[in-house]
C-alpha cells in the first residue's frame, strides 16, 4: 500500500486513532509490555527495550516490529540495529513483535507492514536501539573497570577497555540494563558502515527450508479446531437461511454456526470441516450483485471514461491538445486480480470469555487487533496478537475491514473451543478481495516536430479506500490517491496533463495489490509513452530521456538498464527488445524486457533490470526483491485474472488463476544504481510496476501490436 | 485402518480412509512441514516422497498408502544430496517468505537422487510443478545448480 507521499503524517495519526481508538508512538520504554515481563525476563534483558534483548550468553534478538512474509525484515532490521550495536552478527537473532503501541510506525501510530516502507521507518529508530544499547554496554563496562567510557570501545560483541580489558556484552548485559537510556546517541557516517550495504544472507533460511518455521497455517494448541467457512457464491449475497442436517452426522464435525459473511463448519481436523462445509445446504439471498459481470462492467467503465469527472490533475491549457499534428487515442483495461499468496489465509483464536489470544500472520497488527476486540466485544487490550510469519501476502493481509480476522473471532466467541479457520485455494482466489478492474482512456497530442501539447487521461475504477475507515484522510474532493497514482505525479514532463477519476461503486470489495495503483497505471503510461515514440518516430529510449531532463535519478536508472541490456544491439531473429521505467515508493526501476513468441505464446527471456532504491541496507536482499516482484508482476502481466459473470468469481485455483511458473521465470539481471544517498527508498514494490510495459513494448517492437489489455496471453499475438 | 510408515515409523491410521496424505500428516501427526497450498496438484507445496518418489500428499487419499514409505521434509535423511541442496538453498539465499520451500527441496532432491547433473531443461521439467508467488525461481535455479556441482565433486 502506498502510504508515503501522501496523506501527511497527521492525517494518518487521526486515521490511526479512529481505527484504534487510541495512539501511542513509543519509542524508549521501560521494558517490553506482556510476554517477556509475565515470564519473568530469565535473561536479564538489556537494554529495557521494545526491541532488543541481550541474554547472558551474549545472543542478541531484535524484535520486528513488521510482518516478515518474504521482503526479508527479519534480516534487514537486525542489520541496523547490530550496525551501531557493534555485535557479533552471528549471534543475532530475529523475532516477530506482537501487536503493541511501542511498534507502530514512526509516523502513522499504528503498527503495519507496507507501502515498501519497512526498513525506512526503522532506518533512524533501529540504529538508536543500537547505538543506545552500545553505550549502555560501554559505560557498564567503563564502571567495572573505573575508567572513563571514552577509553573503551565496543567490537564483535565485547566492550574492549585500556590494558587489554574485554567484556562480552553478555556479561556487561545486567549491569548495563540497570543504566539510564542515553537520550542523544551519534550516529554513523555512512562511509564507517561495515554491515549496512554489504550482502548479507538471511538469517531464517534454515529454519525456513527444514520447516521449522511456525507459519501460521501451522499454530498447534491444545483443543484445537479447524474452521471452513462457506463464503457467498455470488458477490455481496447474504445466507437467507441454511440447512445443516447432512453436516451433523458427519464424524468430527463438532459445530455449525453462522457468521456475518456465511455458514462455518468447525471440525476436530481440516479434511471433517471441508467435508461438512460440502454437505452445507445454504439459501443465499443475492442482492445487486447477482447481474454483475466484469464485462458489463467494462461497458460501464470504458462509458464513463468518457465523460467529465473530478479532476486530479487540471491543464494549464486545456485547449492546447486541439491544436495537435497528431493524436493518439487509446483505451486500456486491466482485469481484477487475486492476491493469492502461497500460504492461504487462516486465523486462529482461543477465545476466554474476558480476554482472547489471536495468532495471524497480520500485515496490519493495529487494525487487526482492535477489529478483533470489537468482535469478541473486549477492549484491544485484552486481545494478545502474535504476528506469525506469512507465506506472501502482497497486501491481502493488510485489509482494513480485518475480514479474515474477524471472521475467525465470530467463530471463536461462538464456538468457545479454540478454532483456526482455514481458507482453500478456492476461498483465496473467489474470497473476494482483489486489485480492481480500471479501464484508462488516453488522448495525447504531437505536434509536428514530435512533441507532446497535450495529454488527457481519464481512469475509471473501485476505489479501494473507500468504505474504509481511511476514507476521510485518504480520499480528497473525490480523488483516491492510489487510483491515480503514477499518473497524475508522473516524472515526464508532459505539457497540459488532465487526469480524471471516475471511482464507481460495486458490490465487489477491493484491496491494495503489490505496488497498488501503480500496477496499472505504470502499463498504461509506460506503454502510451512507447507509441507516441513510435508516432513521433523516435527511439523509445531517446523520446523517454527527453521528458525526464528534469529528473536525472530516473534518467540514470534508464540509462543503466538500457546499457547493461545492450539497447540498440542486435538480436537474434525472432526477438524484441521493449523498455520502460517507473518512479513509485520513493524508488525508480527500470526494465528492458526480451522477448519472443513461442507458438504463439509470448515467452520472456531476459530482464535486465537497473534499480535505484536509495541508501542499500542488504544488496541481496534488494536483488530477491526486484527478481521476486518481477515474477509476481510477470504472473499478472501474462496471465492471471478474475473475471465475474452473473455475480459469480469464473476463477478457484491455479489451474484457472494462472501465475507465473519456474520454466517461464526469465533470466533476471539486477543492477543497482549506486546514488550515494543517505537513506533507504522503497524495495518490496517497485519493480512490479515496469514489467507489464517493458514485456508489452517488447511486443509491440516484435509484432507492431499494441497492447491496450492485461493479461497478455489473451491477446492473440501471432 | 490404513497402515504405512512416515519418516521411518509405522503409522495406523484409523480416521477417514478418504483423508489426503496432506491432512494426516498435519492434522494426525502433527508433521506441519509439509504445505498447503492449492489441494488440486497446482503449487507443489506438499510435496513428499512415497516410496522415494516425489508425489503430491494433498491428492493421495490415505487409503491408497499401505504398505507404503512415505518420506516429508522433517524425515530427509542427511545423506550427501540432502545436505548438497540444504547448503546450496542457504548459500544462494533462496528463501524469501519461506512457505514453498519445503516443496521445494523435496523436488530438488528427488531430482537430484536420480539425476546427479540435471540440464537446464531438465531442471525446469523437474521444479515446474513447485509454485513460488515470492519469485524465488531464479536462485532455485542456481541452487539446484550448485547442488550438482558440489555432488559431482565440482566445488
Ligand atoms: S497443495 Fe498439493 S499441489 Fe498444491
Ligand atoms: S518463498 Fe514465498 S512462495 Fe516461495
Amino acid at each position: 500500500m502506498k502510504t508515503t507521499a501522501n496523506p501527511s503524517r497527521r492525517t494518518f495519526l487521526k486515521a490511526t486513532a479512529a481505527l484504534s481508538g487510541g495512539l501511542v508512538i513509543a519509542f524508549w520504554l521501560p521494558g517490553r509490555r506482556g510476554l517477556a515481563r509475565a515470564q519473568g525476563a530469565p535473561k536479564a534483558p538489556i537494554p529495557p527495550n521494545a526491541f532488543l534483548r541481550i541474554a547472558k550468553d551474549g545472543t542478541v534478538t531484535v524484535m520486528v516490529k513488521n510482518l516478515e512474509f518474504g521482503q526479508g525484515v527479519t534480516t534487514a532490521l537486525p542489520m541496523l540495529v547490530a550496525e551501531e550495536l557493534e555485535c557479533d552478527w552471528s549471534r543475532v537473532r530475529a523475532e516477530l513483535a506482537p501487536a503493541a503501541p511501542e511498534y507502530a510506525h514512526t509516523a502513522f501510530g499504528m503498527q503495519m507492514t507496507g507501502g515498501s516502507m519497512s526498513v525506512g521507518d526503522s532506518w533512524t529508530q533501529l540504529r538508536t536501539v543500537g547505538a543506545q544499547a552500545r553505550t549502555m554496554l560501554v559505560a557498564a563496562a567503563a564502571a567495572q573497570w573505573k575508567v572513563k567510557p571514552e577509553a573503551c570501545r565496543a567490537e564483535k560483541g565485547f566492550v574492549i577497555g585500556p590494558g587489554g580489558k574485554k567484556a562480552s556484552f553478555g556479561s556487561l548485559a545486567e549491569a548495563a540494563a540497570k543504566l539510564p537510556a542515553p537520550e542523544k546517541v551519534a550516529l554513523k557516517d555512512p562511509k564507517q558502515f561495515k554491515l549496512i550495504g554489504k550482502p548479507t544472507r538471511r538469517l531464517d533460511s534454515v529454519e525456513r527450508i527444514e520447516a521449522k518455521t511456525v507459519f501460521g497455517l501451522d499454530v498447534k494448541r491444545p483443543g484445537l479446531h479447524t474452521a471452513l467457512v462457506a463464503h457467498p457464491p455470488v458477490v455481496g449475497a447474504r445466507v437467507a437461511k441454511f440447512d445443516a442436517q447432512k453436516v451433523r452426522g458427519i464424524a468430527g464435525v463438532t459445530h455449525v454456526v453462522q457468521t456475518s459473511l456465511g455458514v462455518a463448519v468447525v471440525a476436530k481436523n481440516f479434511w471433517a470441516a471441508k467435508k461438512g462445509r460440502d454437505a452445507l445446504e445454504i439459501e443465499w439471498e443475492a442482492g445487486p450483485g447477482a447481474t454483475l459481470s466484469s464485462e458489463g462492467l467494462r461497458a460501464e467503465y470504458a462509458a464513463l471514461a468518457r465523460q467529465p469527472g473530478p479532476m486530479a490533475k487540471k491543464a494549464a491549457d486545456p485547449n492546447a491538445i486541439k491544436a495537435a499534428a497528431k493524436t493518439v487515442v487509446a483505451e486500456y483495461e486491466v482485469p481484477f486480480l487475486a492476491h493469492a499468496p502461497m500460504e492461504p489465509l487462516n486465523c486462529t483464536v482461543e477465545y476466554r470469555g474476558d480476554s482472547a489470544e489471536v495468532w495471524c500472520g497480520s500485515q496490519f497488527q493495529t487494525v487487526d487487533q482492535a477489529a478483533a476486540a470489537k468482535a469478541m466485544g473486549l477492549t484491544p487490550d485484552k486481545v494478545t496478537l502474535h504476528t506469525m510469519p506469512a507465506g506472501g501476502g502482497f497486501g491481502r493481509r493488510a485489509n482494513p475491514a480485518s475480514d479474515y480476522v474477524v471472521e475467525a473471532c465470530e467463530i471463536a466467541k461462538s464456538v468457545k473451543v479454540p478454532v483456526k479457520t482455514v481458507w482453500t485455494r478456492e476461498d483465496d482466489v473467489r474470497g473476494g478481495y482483489y486489485r480492481p478492474m480500471y479501464v484508462h482512456r488516453v488522448e495525447a497530442g504531437l505536434d509536428a516536430k514530435g512533441a507532446i501539447v497535450g495529454w488527457n487521461h481519464a481512469i475509471v475504477g473501485q476505489s479501494i479506500i473507500a468504505g474504509t475507515a481511511f476514507e476521510p484522510f485518504l480520499v480528497k474532493e473525490g480523488i483516491d490517491h492510489t487510483s491515480v497514482e503514477g499518473v497524475s505525479d508522473t516524472p515526464y514532463d508532459i505539457p497540459n496533463l488532465a487526469v480524471t477519476l471516475h471511482s464507481p461503486k460495486s458490490p465487489v470489495t477491493t484491496l491494495w495489490w503489490r505496488s497498488v495503483g501503480h500496477s496499472h497505471t505504470a502499463f498504461v503510461m509506460e506503454t502510451m509513452i512507447d507509441e507516441l515514440a513510435a508516432a513521433a518516430g523516435e527511439d523509445p529510449l531517446a523520446f523517454r530521456r527527453k521528458l525526464l531532463a528534469k529528473h536525472p535519478r530516473v534518467v540514470a536508472t534508464l540509462d543503466l538498464a538500457a546499457r547493461k541490456a545492450g539497447w540498440g544491439t542486435a538480436l537474434p531473429q525472432g526477438r524484441a527488445r521493449g523498455i520502460a521505467v517507473h518512479e513509485s515508493f520513493g524508488s525508480v526501476c527500470a526494465q528492458v524486457a526480451e522477448v519472443s513468441l513461442e507458438k504463439g505464446e509470448v515467452k520472456v527471456h531476459r530482464v535486465v533490470a537497473a534499480f535505484d532504491c536509495g541508501l542499500v541496507v542488504n544488496p541481496m536482499t534488494v536483488e530477491a526483491q526486484v527478481q521476486g516482484a518481477i515474477a509476481f508482476g510477470l504472473s499478472a502481466a501474462l496471465h492471471s485474472a478474475i473475471t465475474i459473470k452473473d455475480g459469480k468469481v469464473q476463477q478457484s485455483n491455479f489451474h484457472d488463476y494462472r501465475v507465473l511458473r519456474l520454466s517461464e521465470m526469465p533470466k533476471v539481471e539486477v543492477h543497482i544504481v549506486s546514488s550515494g544517498a543517505d537513506k533507504p527508498t522503497g524495495v518490496g514494490e517497485p519493480a512490479t510496476p515496469p514489467i507489464a510495459p517493458a514485456v508489452a513494448n517488447a511486443l509491440f517492437a516484435l509484432t507492431g501490436k499494441r497492447a491496450r489489455s492485461l493479461p497478455l496471453g489473451k491477446t492473440s499475438w501471432a | 485402518m490404513t497402515k504405512f510408515y512416515v519418516n521411518g515409523e509405522p503409522v495406523e491410521f484409523r480416521a477417514a480412509p478418504d483423508t489426503p496424505l496432506l491432512w494426516a500428516l498435519r492434522d494426525h501427526l502433527g508433521l506441519t512441514g509439509t504445505k498447503f497450498g492449492c489441494g488440486l496438484s497446482q503449487c507443489g507445496a506438499c510435496t513428499v516422497h512415497v516410496n522415494g518418489e516425489p508425489a503430491l500428499a494433498c491428492s493421495i487419499p490415505v487409503s491408497d498408502l499401505q504398505g507404503k514409505r512415505v518420506t516429508t521434509i522433517e524425515g530427509l535423511p542427511a545423506n550427501a544430496v540432502v545436505k548438497a541442496v540444504k547448503g546450496a538453498w542457504v548459500d544462494k539465499d533462496v528463501v524469501q517468505c519461506g512457505y514453498c520451500q519445503p516443496g521445494q527441496v523435496m523436488a530438488a532432491v528427488a531430482l537430484l537422487t536420480k539425476n546427479k547433473s540435471p540440464s537446464d531443461a531438465e531442471i525446469d521439467a523437474a521444479m515446474d510443478g513447485n509454485l513460488c508467488r515470492c519469485g524465488t525461481y531464479p536462485r532455485i535455479r542456481e541452487a539446484v545448480k550448485t547442488a550438482a556441482a558440489k555432488l559431482a565433486g565440482k566445488r
